[in-house]
């Protein structure tokens, strides 16, 4: 029986690589995806911790999150549909409208 | 003894014509714009007319009250815009409405061809709002009110023609000069209140005031006196505070027949007068006004003998005259101040409307040396000029003399033989100055320039008729007082005494000695002007000639204006630019504040450099405030 | 779970982790996600919460994924080498991310006493019923706002998609 620690290990490490992939990677696609990744890292600790308290508020968090998470593929991906017909791009290096 | 009376309507019909003159006057005619604006004044002549007629009613010393609503209550303090209106009142404003619709009714005519004629129809009824404000108000607060408006619209009607950048700025010069002495005056309201505070009462109420009069030490009574007299030498121009005056005549001349001859500039005396009972607390404080008064008299005198101008030497013989009521209440005759404030009103205001006949007939000329034989051009404005000279030069039986008469034997009788000699002399002045006007306007030879000659015209009825009537009143106003024991004598006196008390002469003397007397200086200086102006008219030049400092001297009035400019005008200036403009304002507050400007703009350059559209440095900076928040987490739970 | 299960499981979701970030080509990166997403799905099964596992299995490794590999054919990419530059932003985000993991891993080493044990839980924990009681009751207005939400990103999906055509009508779409 692993104790909740340990998955609470694993869910940082995933949640960093996550983290990583945000900042090292140029592809909006691959950044969008490590989100999801850190994402589900944070899903992982909130049903480990619903197990060690023995209640069901945290995975109606996962739930929730999932929603957010769905809405947000959904806006996230016509945003990156949008920019790239407008600048033949998905390097974010490329995509600085709000710069200075 | 108070009886209510709806004293609110004498203030009513001028508010009503300002109110209607401001928003409608533009788009009504001139003729409508005339009769309301004329109209109003009458009506509060009317007002006034029938509240003298209740008041004559009640027994000496009564007075009719309305108090319209409360002003001010802050705790103990408490003032009300609430109206009194005794005999003195009763004066003030039967003169005030009654010369002020004659003004109205000439203004429609000389003001004709202007066309801002709306507008100067509201600044005079504004004038004579605020001026019956000042006379019926119950309270110093209330007419501080009046006392400030009437600066405001003396500061308007100076600079009506204020695209002339000359008019303005002497428009300006009244409004700041006054403002000095009213600096002091709002020093003394505040000393009195403060007075009364010491004991209990907050009250400005001139009742209350008189009651508990007691209250005030010879020390405070002097403070305040001194502090109220300061306002009125600004406000009645006397010396050191006279010099806007002489300025003021670049105003339209109905304006200064109304506001720097009959009334505004007579406030002063009216205030004094309405204080009497504070004053007499003092003795230092009447000296002063005494002897500023007939300083001021006499010196203004000189400066008129050689002025050029009509309208200046009118306006120096006003300073002199308000010299000359300041004498009198100075030396505690305040019904004989009051009396000459009255008759002065009449022919000061007509000798101004009569200048501005011959000014509107000879086009805008004011130079006396340009005149000359204008009485057979101008007859009626020469007779009723005539009329108010022999008045104001105090030839019997015009108004003239008896009141002069009455400040002369008071300033005798009440032992102040300098100031007396003084103002005798000044007589002599007085009869000079304003023969020489007349001998150089109207007859003599002509000087007046050709092409300004053949259309030179006497004025309309509409003009000449306030002319018949001023000189009307010039004749009989005087007649109210006649001297005691001759017929109704004393009467005016008697009438007055309920509000300004019984002067007490100190020694006896003989009035008609004493009349004779300053007839004969009066007639002397009108025989020196004969002689100069029309016997030998050669003779002046040769004089200034041979005196020519003194002269010089006098044409320059004494260079006063030439020292204030020097003494305050001049470093003030230098301070207000070089210091606080300059060295305050520009470089330290302007410093201040573009400073702000300049480090947010730098701090906010400098900060957007990180707005690099990067939507991964966002991300860094967001992982940076991320780490750190959890490291302090960590701390928490380590510790 | 044994233990021994658990950190199988574990490697491989963190090698499918780290091939999301190391994948050259989308598609594999895409692909090693739902690997990852797949095993988080069967750890929460392992957990007890079998709902929510499911639920992963579902809309996240079937339907959003779906989703990302239409839009990754859709704009058509192909492989591309790791992006040389940004040293900084590199150097500087795995020193964040380096300093982040260790501070999470201090956090679990220093756990709060009450979750280093598992609690016993019912035999229904985790089941569907038991966690629509808990969405129905206690979070009833945020399940009702997930609801706009979703409508909200259905809305705004559309309008940021749709191709703007000439002459086309309706409103203008998402093209700035």
């Amino acid at each position: 029986m692993a104790p909740p620690s340990y998955y609470m290990i694993l869910s940082a490490v995933l949640f960093c690589i996550g983290v990583s992939g945000v900042l090292l990677r140029r592809n909006v696609l691959i950044i969008f995806m490590s989100i999801e990744l850190m994402l589900n890292a944070v899903n992982l600790a909130f049903v480990s911790l619903s197990r060690a308290w023995g209640s069901v508020d945290g995975q109606s968090i996962v739930f929730f999150v999932m929603t957010v998470a769905a809405a947000e593929a959904a806006v996230g991906l016509g945003i990156i549909l949008a920019t790239f017909r407008n600048r033949a791009t998905v390097n974010a290096d490329e995509i600085n409208l709000m710069r200075w | 003894m108070a009886e209510h009376f709806p004293l609110g309507l004498i203030l009513l019909f001028p508010a009503i014509g300002v109110v209607f003159n401001l928003f409608v006057g533009q788009r009504a005619g001139r003729t409508t714009v005339g009769i309301v604006g004329a109209g109003v004044i009458g009506a509060a002549f009317v007002v006034g007319a029938v509240a003298f007629g209740r008041l004559l009613g009640l027994p000496t010393g009564g007075a009719l009250t309305s108090t319209l609503w409360p002003w001010i209550e802050a705790g103990a303090f408490k003032v009300d815009v609430a109206l009194r209106f005794d005999a003195l009142t009763a004066v003030m404003v039967l003169v005030v409405s009654g010369v002020g619709m004659l003004i109205h009714i000439y203004s429609s005519g000389y003001m004709a061809e202007d066309g801002d004629y709306a507008r100067f129809f509201t600044y005079m009824n504004l004038f004579v709002l605020s001026m019956l404000t000042l006379v019926l108000a119950d309270n110093l607060l209330l007419m501080f009110v009046g006392w400030e408006g009437v600066g405001l619209c003396s500061y308007l009607l100076i600079a009506f023609w204020y695209t002339n950048p000359e008019y303005a700025y002497n428009g300006r010069k009244a409004f700041i000069v006054n403002r000095v002495g009213d600096a002091a005056f709002i020093l003394g309201i505040l000393t009195t209140v403060w007075v009364g505070a010491t004991h209990g009462l907050w009250t400005l109420n001139f009742v209350e005031l008189r009651q508990h009069i007691a209250w005030f030490g010879p020390a405070t009574a002097t403070m305040i006196c001194v502090l109220l007299f300061i306002g009125a030498t600004g406000k009645s121009a006397q010396i050191p505070l006279y010099i806007w005056l002489p300025d003021a005549m670049v105003g339209p001349t109905p304006v200064s027949a109304l506001i720097h001859a009959a009334t505004m500039v007579t406030a002063g005396v009216y205030m004094v007068a309405r204080l009497n009972f504070l004053y007499l607390l003092s003795p230092d404080a009447m000296e002063l006004v005494a002897t500023v008064g007939t300083i001021t008299c006499i010196f203004a005198a000189t400066i008129a003998i050689t002025q050029p101008d009509i309208k200046r030497v009118l306006a120096y013989s006003t300073i002199s005259q308000l010299g000359y009521m300041f004498l009198a209440v100075g030396v505690g005759a305040f019904s004989a101040g009051i009396f000459h404030l009255m008759t002065h009103a009449f022919f000061k205001s007509l000798l101004f409307l009569c200048a501005g006949s011959v000014i509107h007939g000879m086009g805008g000329e004011q130079d006396m040396n340009k005149m000359g034989g204008l009485a057979s051009k101008m007859p009626i404005t020469c007779t009723t000029m005539w009329i108010a000279t022999l008045a104001i030069a105090a030839v019997p039986p015009f108004a003239g003399f008896f009141s002069k008469d009455m400040i002369l034997s008071g300033a005798y009788t009440s032992g102040h033989f300098g100031l007396w000699l003084l103002g005798l002399i000044t007589a002599g002045f007085t009869g000079l100055y304003m023969f020489r006007l007349m001998f150089m306007t109207f007859h003599g030879e002509s000087r007046v320039e050709p092409e300004r000659a053949h259309h030179l015209h006497e004025s309309p009825p509409v003009m000449t008729l306030p002319l018949m009537a001023l000189a009307l009143l010039c004749v009989i106003g005087g007649w109210v007082q006649l001297p005691e024991g001759w017929l109704w004598g004393g009467s005016f006196s008697r009438f007055l005494s309920g509000s300004v008390g019984i002067f007490k002469p100190a020694l006896e003397a003989s009035d008609l000695g004493l009349s004779i007397l300053s007839l004969a200086v009066s007639l002397t200086g009108a025989l020196i002007a004969y002689i100069f102006y029309i016997r030998y008219p050669g003779l002046p030049t040769y004089l200034a000639w041979r005196a020519k400092a003194i002269y010089q001297l006098l044409l320059e009035k004494y260079y006063i204006d030439q020292i204030y400019d020097a003494l305050v005008s001049r470093p003030l200036f230098f301070i207000a630019q070089y210091v606080l403009f300059k060295g305050l304002d520009y470089y330290t507050i302007d410093g201040l504040v573009n400073g702000t400007g300049t480090t947010v703009e730098a701090s906010g350059d400098a900060v957007r450099r990180f707005e690099t559209g990067n939507v991964q440095h966002y991300a860094l900076i967001y992982l940076i405030g991320a780490v750190g928040i959890a490291a302090f987490y960590l701390y928490l739970v380590m510790r | 779970m044994p233990l021994w299960l658990f950190i199988f499981l574990a490697a491989l979701a963190i090698i499918g982790a780290a091939g999301v970030v190391l994948q050259r080509h989308p598609v594999h990166s895409l692909l090693s996600l739902v690997m990852t997403l797949v095993v988080i799905a069967v750890l929460f099964i392992g957990l007890g919460a079998a709902t929510v596992g499911f639920l992963q299995m579902i809309v996240y490794a079937g339907a959003i994924m779906v989703l990302f590999l239409f839009v990754i054919w859709l704009l058509n990419l192909q492989s591309q080498p790791l992006e040389p530059g940004h040293l900084a932003l590199k150097f500087l985000g795995s020193l964040g991310s380096a300093a982040l993991i260790a501070e999470l891993l201090l956090f679990v080493v220093h756990p709060p006493p009450a979750i280093t044990q598992n609690r016993a839980v019912a035999m229904d924990f985790g089941s569907i019923g038991r966690l629509a009681q808990s969405l129905f009751t206690d979070y009833l207005i945020a399940f009702e706002a997930t609801s706009v939400l979703l409508l909200v990103g259905v809305i705004g999906g559309v309008a940021l998609a749709r191709r703007t055509t000439a002459g086309g009508g309706g409103a203008p779409g998402g093209t700035p």
